[in-house]
């Protein structure tokens, strides 16, 4: 079963994305903000990341410049999942090295449809 | 809605649209045609009927375009669109290096998703196609979705169903809370009101043919009518792509599967299955004729 770390400080939308993931067939795996999404990642690489922008204590641009760096940190697929819904932040994360977007809010078929586009399904 | 009321409904769109409605379907008549009775100012279903049966031809277009299905995404399936950019247009692009032009029809093309997928696909794939002719005509029963498709605007939902964000970024540019789709992917695909179930002749021969998700709501006859048509619009070496749902097995011989490639059929020349084919023509254009 693949494994897919959601990270977001909203434990509403944690639960709202491991309903839909587990749907999916991925085992989840949760982080309240980027620091703690980094601990998960030294434990074990996920296969998916599903990632907030802005949290407290270290957002997800920041954790995915530091994911990026690690050892394997470059197998994970990393989805943003964000508020942030304008083309200057969408080009950022690409640049950074983010492999899908996905624009909150969002439902049960956009979140298929980004995670079938970077061959995750 | 009276028995006598959804008798009258089912006969008059399979007779308009080709739609086949099983008899256990009123539920979808009803929540369908009640907002659309209620626009038109009536109480219900059985005065909306009765306005149809009275000649207001205006109700009864909009009740046709009611009832027909426009769900649609970007790249929907993703599979179809990886086989167009992965061997359907390699193939095409050596076979028609003489003729230096490709024409691809969308058949059932709502209000724009698809045939835009597949000018995106001709986009990124415009080093095969340099100095090329390229038409994509797009078609769909309904006006009302056609005109949204020309406009190229989607919400921030419809852009995130199938569309990936690198081509979000490079070919759209955000309108408030809408994306627009760049004028030079717009003027690539030309709009066009049609009924599958008319003579379609007149659009000409395609080098590829999408006619997704549109043939699954009729019946079998309808079907086996509709691929005959389409197989007489299809170049001898092209390829007509279907539905997930929506295979030619049980219905025709008229095409064969694309090797290798799930959805995808080519035109079968065979002398058997090109009778078949006059047989059923034949069929279609005396009941386009009743």
């Amino acid at each position: 079963m693949r494994t897919c770390l959601v990270v977001d400080d909203s434990s509403v939308i944690r639960k709202v994305a491991r309903r839909i993931l587990e749907g999916l067939d991925f085992q989840i795996m949760e982080a309240e903000d980027g620091e703690k999404a980094l601990e998960v990642c030294k434990r074990g690489m996920p296969d998916a990341v599903l990632l907030d922008w802005n949290m407290p204590v270290m957002d997800g641009y920041e954790f995915l410049g530091n994911l990026r760096r690690m050892p394997g940190g470059d197998q994970p697929k990393v989805v943003f999942c964000t508020t942030e819904n304008d083309v200057a932040h969408i080009a950022r994360a690409l640049h950074a090295g983010a492999n899908e977007y996905i624009m909150k809010p969002f439902d049960r078929d956009i979140v298929t449809a980004k995670f079938q586009e970077v061959g995750l399904i | 809605m009276t028995p006598l009321d959804y008798e009258y409904l089912r006969k008059l769109l399979k007779e308009r649209s080709g739609l086949d409605l099983s008899a256990d379907k009123q539920y979808l008549v009803e929540s369908r045609l009640v907002p659309l009775a209620r626009r038109w100012n009536l109480a219900g279903i059985p005065e909306l009927v009765q306005r149809m049966k009275n000649g207001v031809e205006a109700l009864t277009t909009e009740v046709v375009e009611a009832m027909t299905t426009n769900e649609t995404f970007f790249f929907r399936d993703k599979i179809p669109f990886d086989h167009l950019k992965e061997a359907v247009l390699p193939a095409l692009a050596q076979a028609r290096a003489s003729r230096r032009s490709l024409r691809i029809w969308c058949a059932a093309s709502s209000t724009g998703q698809e045939p835009y997928s597949i000018a995106m696909c001709l986009k990124e794939a415009s080093a095969l196609f340099a100095g090329w002719r390229i038409e994509i005509v797009a078609t769909d029963l309904s006006r009302a979705v056609l005109e949204k498709a020309r406009a190229g605007l989607f919400s921030q939902f419809e852009v995130q169903r199938g569309l990936p964000i690198h081509l979000l970024v490079k070919y759209f540019t955000q309108q408030g809370e809408l994306w627009q789709l760049n004028a030079e992917i717009r003027g690539m695909v030309q709009h066009r009101q049609l009924n599958l179930l008319q003579d379609i002749s007149h659009l000409g021969t395609f080098d590829v043919i999408f006619c997704r998700n549109v043939l699954i709501y009729f019946d079998q006859d309808t079907k086996a009518g509709i691929f005959a048509k389409l197989v007489r619009m299809l170049e001898p070496d092209g390829v007509l792509a279907l539905g997930a749902a929506e295979s030619v097995v049980g219905i025709t011989n008229v095409f064969k599967p694309y090797p290798d490639r799930r959805g995808l059929y080519q035109p079968n020349t065979t002398p058997v299955a090109r009778a078949g084919a006059a047989l059923h023509l034949l069929k279609a254009v005396a009941s386009a004729a009743r």
